[in-house]
């Protein structure tokens, strides 16, 4: 497949988005039950403000992948059938949650409305929090199952590209809230460099698992059945056209196999070791700056792992494209 | 239910291109269209087609047989594009089976394009919308034309009358018992779309050559002498 930066940009950005949310929520949880010191209430408004550019900043990069944006509206129609739509649903109400969880962090809005058991006192920012963690994981599921649904694309069709989007962008999410905790100088570095590390690992054993699963993949269609023509010896000689078309654009990444296997190292490498050793040394000398590196060395990493992702996947359709001649 | 499709016959197919350019014409100014060409004389042309021709080489040289394989969107009775459209603009026609698209609709979002397997759907350059073989619903569905112009264009033009049209569902249509009785195939049946279009398949032919074929007996070269000439007078001995 040909990848396209509208849908790298979108995937990426709308984990670090949705990661950064569910570590504010997250750390308030945690606070809430005394295992961290509790933070000013404007420490998550503007985490969850960061959260909402980074959605914003994704649901732009959607636009670029349309024909005709001005009728990305009608997308919502056919939640009953289609991932893609069910995600332009679930996206704008993750986004109204993540505004209201910020506002009500910044208008203090803190008074308990009512008491679950003996000491759980239950505000509005928490109740916000809880359905937008909720929101949150529903549209990682949403945007992964856009691409594990096509099952054409054998390379994409495997729980293990939702179980990466979900780690992956958690990641990346809790690395950003390091990243945020360390410029800011709070002490919650440490549990969510923690938490950025786990999920990090997590994320990792995810997405070795997919790449030794696509290694090892049989694909159901071959020249043989594309043209129902039974003979061991099949060569495409000419496609109709002496130019390309949108099926030699679309779904080729016009890249050499030696690029696509040299970045899988590249990403590999920036995603996964490097944050976590980046993490890890700024516990040891308490710098500031390393979490902040470590964010953007992943983000990067993702970008290019996203990339992968894509032209990664061979379509079937690319069987009637061999040769344009 | 009725299920309009295309048989296409591999055995006679010469790869001409005549389906390619008609269907281009007669989309391209019609209810489909335009179907939009860039850089048509430049060194990379593109453009948007319904109907392409693909060439294929069997066999090992010398013993090879090459095969033009024509293609278009093939109306599955299970369109994986259909369930996958956020719009609805991708749709079936309940009354005759034909795969659409509604250009007002359409947002150009190209995911009907990855969920079709064989690459039918293109999109267009200009309108910014995806675009596919309707099979040409404008004239199969005209009630002004008369029958036997209610059919694609690509039917009408092929000049080997390798394309067959009509209802595969029913059994006594010409495709059904084209299907029936030529082995009738469609394509990636791995896959469970169950596309409409069927394709007949190539048949083992051994060529016989008569002798007399070789030496005609009948030599128009050779001189044939109609005149009996007995010394007399001729009509060119007087007359020139």
């Amino acid at each position: 497949m040909h990848p396209a930066f509208s849908v790298i940009f979108l995937t990426t950005l709308l984990g670090a988005g949705q990661g950064l949310y569910l570590a504010m929520v997250t750390g308030q949880l945690y606070a809430i039950a005394r295992f961290l010191p509790a933070q000013a209430d404007q420490f998550y408004a503007v985490g969850s403000l960061v959260a909402l550019l980074l959605l914003i900043a994704g649901l732009g990069a959607s636009f670029f992948h349309l024909g005709r944006p001005e009728r990305a509206w009608r997308a919502a129609a056919m939640w009953r059938t289609s991932w893609l739509s069910r995600e332009v649903i679930v996206l704008p109400i993750v986004m109204a949650l993540v505004f209201a969880y910020g506002v009500a962090h910044w208008f203090e809005w803190t008074q308990p409305l009512f008491q679950v058991g003996a000491a759980l006192q239950v505000d509005l920012t928490l109740l916000l929090g809880v359905l937008g963690t909720v929101a949150s994981l529903a549209l990682f599921v949403c945007t992964a199952m856009i691409y594990a649904a096509v099952r054409f694309l054998q390379e994409w069709h495997t729980p293990l590209t939702v179980s990466n989007f979900l780690f992956l962008g958690a990641a990346s999410g809790f690395m950003l809230a390091a990243a945020y905790s360390a410029y800011i100088g709070n002490p919650l570095v440490t549990f969510y460099g923690t938490w950025a590390v786990i999920l990090t690992l997590v994320g990792l054993a995810s997405r070795l698992a997919h790449l030794r699963r696509n290694a090892r993949l049989k694909h159901k269609s071959t020249v043989q059945t594309a043209i129902g023509v039974r003979h061991a010896n099949v060569v495409q000689k000419a496609q109709g056209a002496t130019g390309g078309s949108f099926n030699t654009r679309e779904f080729f990444h016009g890249q050499s196999r030696s690029l696509v296997e040299r970045l899988r190292y590249v990403y590999l490498a920036l995603v996964f070791p490097i944050p976590v050793l980046l993490i890890g040394l700024s516990y040891l000398i308490g710098s500031s700056n390393l979490p902040i590196i470590a964010f953007f060395v992943q983000f990067a990493g993702l970008l290019i792992e996203r990339w992968s992702f894509f032209a990664e996947a061979r379509h079937p359709q690319n069987l009637y494209y061999q040769s344009v001649a | 239910m009725t299920q309009l499709a295309l048989v296409i016959d591999l055995n006679v197919c010469v790869g001409c291109h005549a389906c390619v350019t008609s269907c281009k014409e007669w989309n391209t100014s019609g209810w489909a269209g335009p179907l939009a060409d860039r850089n048509p004389y430049e060194g990379s042309p593109t453009g948007t087609f319904f109907n392409r021709v693909q060439t294929f080489e069997v066999g090992t040289f010398p013993n090879t047989e090459t095969v033009h394989f024509p293609k278009s969107c093939l109306h599955c009775e299970e369109p994986p594009c259909v369930p996958v459209c956020p719009t609805g603009a991708s749709y079936k026609r309940p009354d005759n089976g034909v795969v659409l698209v509604d250009y007002d609709k359409c947002i150009g979002c190209k995911y009907c394009s990855w969920a079709c397997p064989y690459g039918a759907r293109e999109l267009d350059e200009q309108q910014r919308v995806m675009k596919k073989c309707t099979l040409c619903i404008d004239r199969i569905t005209d009630a002004k034309l008369s029958e036997r112009d209610r059919k694609p264009s690509c039917v009408l033009a092929c000049p080997a009358n390798a394309r067959l049209f009509g209802d595969v569902h029913d059994p006594d249509s010409e495709v059904s018992i084209a299907i029936r009785e030529r082995g009738g195939y469609q394509l990636m049946p791995e896959w469970g779309t169950k596309p409409a279009n069927h394709y007949l398949p190539r048949r083992k032919t051994r060529m016989h050559i008569d002798p007399e074929e070789i030496t005609r007996v009948d030599n128009p070269w050779r001189k044939e002498d109609l005149t009996d000439y007995t010394g007399e007078e001729t009509l060119d001995d007087v007359a020139w």
